[in-house]
């Protein structure tokens, strides 16, 4: 068997101390390898979130060990946490975090200019992207004169337009219709298809948990193993 | 990041909050026109008084006094009378009407003379002829400029009063020129024009001067400048008839030293003189002493100035805590997004340096246009009679170093907030409402 992408070892994380302090994830074993897509599913403020937070590298564990493709996340130095923030990661957050008064296609390109690319290469390598994602026509509006569902797109573009191994997507469709949520979710599944990108999905909907290859069932910050995989069978086409 | 990518990305940062940027750089503004004005103002004057007096001719003079009565300095009081002390001072020998002063006796000037490292003692007499006259052409009113043998002047034509030339000179100042005939200032060299004097008895004298120079006006005092033959043969026109016997007497003496002394040697040969009871001065001290004036002056304005530009510091550090507030979500994001603090630390103190540079730069600028404009007007009416004057004056090397100075300071206001932006969790940032 190949080494995981990212492998979670008994993690956990509290916010707050003494009185306050919560725990949020009380040890979490999750192991993402290569390729696959995968649903984190729960309640709300069962630590979906912070569970995500962690295998990204955007926060440390209290306790347990990360490993990235086998390495102890703690032993990686900033610049090789931020290496992999930029190259292998691409984050789709709930709330979108666009600037609204840039354009759509600056938007889309703050990964490649953090990653320090030239203005041309920046320019052709967004435009491709929200080729793919049907925005090429929004490329030069405000970010904030989108329609949700095109904001949800120009995200991923964002996400996607490093070319990155792993794409997390915390609640992608949370606040889009269904018929809109059904093309982003379709698109996300694409890339994990045709381009073989690792999905990591944080999601409430059912359905979308149900077209990943696994789901980790997060319940009161431990995982519900109660819910066996096979509790979910997958809608024959549902949403093809 | 690319640092150019910072830089454009900084700038277009505070341009995003126009208002707020807007109001940073008026502060900024008033601070760094106040500066380059006030520096301007130094330049303009301490150029023109170089010009006017830096070519000092006789570097090697000190002007020599009796210094005053220690019991008058000491106590409020008034001194009291000792038959045994000058103070009584003749005409023609320089004292200021209605004052008393200490003055140099015959005795003095041997005792000054015989100071080593004095090469020799003039006494200062001032002459005051009636009238100039050229070519009959009617007569004027003279001043001399007693000074002139001391400085090297502005000149328009011809060349310096010689003091150990044999003939009588004279150096007329430009605006003798039109009143005497002359149509250029060449014209004037080598002639001979005719100084009318009244000697003691009351009876008008007429003495011939041979025009050496014509010279610019001066802020040290307008008016002719006459060699050492010419002003002994005119103060000798003036004593003619006085009572035989009476003792002569010298508000001050002119003394000169070898011109090669160092400073140490000059300051040596003063100290000699302060302690036989004269105090004396240089040229460049009598000159400094003007420009220590003028520097306390533009320091006192500098310093106001200063207080303007940190106060404004405290506008830089204001905005762009508002600004890293307004922004933590898009910091967290590009934390997230592997950008790493040193990068954000750059990228918002980058923001405050430019906007002190925004600040500056037009400040400078304004100040450089509006004082070139007040300077020209003030040229041509309030000192049109200081041809040469532009009050104020820009260097542009200490503009460069205004600018840079606000830029630094700009910088240093910017480094709590640019640390606050760059310290910052991707996840709390995220998480900020
Ligand atoms: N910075 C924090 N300080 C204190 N408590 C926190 C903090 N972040 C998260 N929590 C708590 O940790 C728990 C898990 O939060 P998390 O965001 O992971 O939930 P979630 O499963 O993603 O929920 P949702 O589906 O509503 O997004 C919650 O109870 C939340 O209140
Ligand atoms: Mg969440």
């Amino acid at each position: 068997m190949t080494v995981p992408v990212l492998s979670a070892q008994n993690i956990g994380k509290s916010y707050g101390s003494g009185a306050n302090r919560f725990d949020a994830l009380k040890g979490v074993s999750v192991d993402i390898r290569a390729g696959e897509s995968v649903a984190i599913v729960g309640k709300s403020g069962s630590g979906k979130s912070t569970l995500m937070h962690l295998l990204a590298l955007l926060d440390d564990p209290d306790s347990g060990a990360l490993l990235v493709e086998g390495t102890d996340a703690k032993k990686l130095k900033g610049k090789e946490v931020n290496r992999l923030r930029n190259q292998d990661f691409g984050f789709v957050f709930q709330q979108f975090f666009l600037t609204a008064n840039a354009s759509v296609l600056e938007n889309v390109v703050l990964p490649l200019k953090i990653a320090g690319v030239s203005p041309k290469a920046r320019r052709a390598r967004g435009m491709k992207a929200l080729e793919q994602l049907e925005l090429a026509d929004k490329a030069k509006n405000k970010a904030m004169n989108l329609s949700g569902g095109q904001k949800q797109r120009a995200v991923i573009a964002r996400a996607l337009v490093n070319n990155p191994k792993v794409i997390f997507a915390d609640e992608p469709t949370g606040n889009l219709d269904t018929a809109t949520g059904a093309v982003v979710e379709d698109i996300l599944f694409s890339l994990n298809k045709d381009k073989g990108i690792t999905l990591i999905i944080v999601t409430h909907d059912i359905d979308l948990a149900a077209r990943c290859d696994r789901q980790i069932f997060i319940r009161d910050g431990i995982e519900d193993v109660t819910r066996s995989p096979e509790a979910i069978s997958k809608p024959e086409g549902a949403r093809a | 990041m690319k640092f150019v990518d910072i830089i454009t990305s900084a700038i277009a940062n505070s341009f995003r909050s126009k208002l707020r940027t807007g109001l940073t750089v008026i502060a900024i503004f008033i601070g760094a026109f106040t500066l380059t004005i006030t520096s301007g103002i130094g330049t303009g004057v301490t150029s023109y008084i170089n010009s006017q007096v830096s070519a000092i001719g006789a570097a090697d003079v000190l002007t020599v006094s009796k210094t005053d009565d220690a019991a008058a300095t000491e106590s409020d009081g008034p001194a009291a009378y000792d038959p045994e002390k000058a103070t009584t001072i003749s005409l023609g020998n320089g004292s200021r009407p209605g004052s008393t002063i200490q003055a140099l006796t015959d005795a003095d000037l041997d005792t000054i003379k015989a100071t080593s490292g004095i090469l020799g003692v003039d006494p200062a007499v001032q002459v005051t002829p009636d009238f100039i006259e050229y070519d009959g052409s009617g007569k004027f009113e003279l001043t001399v400029n007693a000074p002139a043998t001391l400085t090297t002047a502005d000149l328009a034509a011809g060349a310096q009063l010689d003091n150990e030339s044999a003939t009588d000179q004279l150096l007329l100042p430009t605006t003798y020129l039109d009143a005497l005939g002359f149509s250029t200032p060449e014209s004037a060299i080598g002639q001979t024009v005719s100084i009318g004097i009244t000697d003691f008895a009351g009876t008008p004298q007429q003495v011939p001067a041979t025009i050496v120079g014509v010279q610019n006006e001066t802020i040290l005092g307008a008016g002719a400048g006459l060699n050492q033959p010419l002003t002994d043969r005119l103060h000798d026109v003036e004593l003619a008839g006085t009572p035989a016997g009476a003792p002569q007497s010298y508000a001050s003496a002119t003394a000169r030293f070898d011109l090669d002394a160092s400073d140490e040697e000059i300051v040596a040969i003063k100290a000699d003189l302060a302690d036989q009871g004269y105090a004396s001065q240089t040229v460049a001290d009598q000159i400094g002493s003007f420009e220590t004036v003028i520097n306390v002056i533009i320091g006192v304005l500098n310093a106001f100035a200063v207080i303007a530009l940190i106060a404004a510091g405290f506008g830089i550090i204001n905005t762009l805590l508002m600004s890293v507030q307004e922004r933590t979500r898009e910091i967290g994001l590009m934390k997230a997004m592997g950008m790493n603090g040193g990068r954000v630390y750059a990228l918002f103190s980058t923001e405050a340096v430019f906007i002190g540079f925004l600040g500056s730069a037009l400040g400078a600028l304004v100040a450089v246009g509006v004082g070139s404009v007040i300077s020209n007007i003030l040229a041509t009416t309030v000192f049109e009679n200081l041809p040469g004057l532009q009050v104020v004056q820009f260097a542009p090397s200490s503009i460069a170093i205004i600018i840079g100075v606000v830029m630094l300071i700009a910088f240093l206001a910017g480094t709590l907030p640019a640390r606050a932006a760059a310290r910052q969790n991707p996840i709390d940032a995220l998480r900020y409402e």
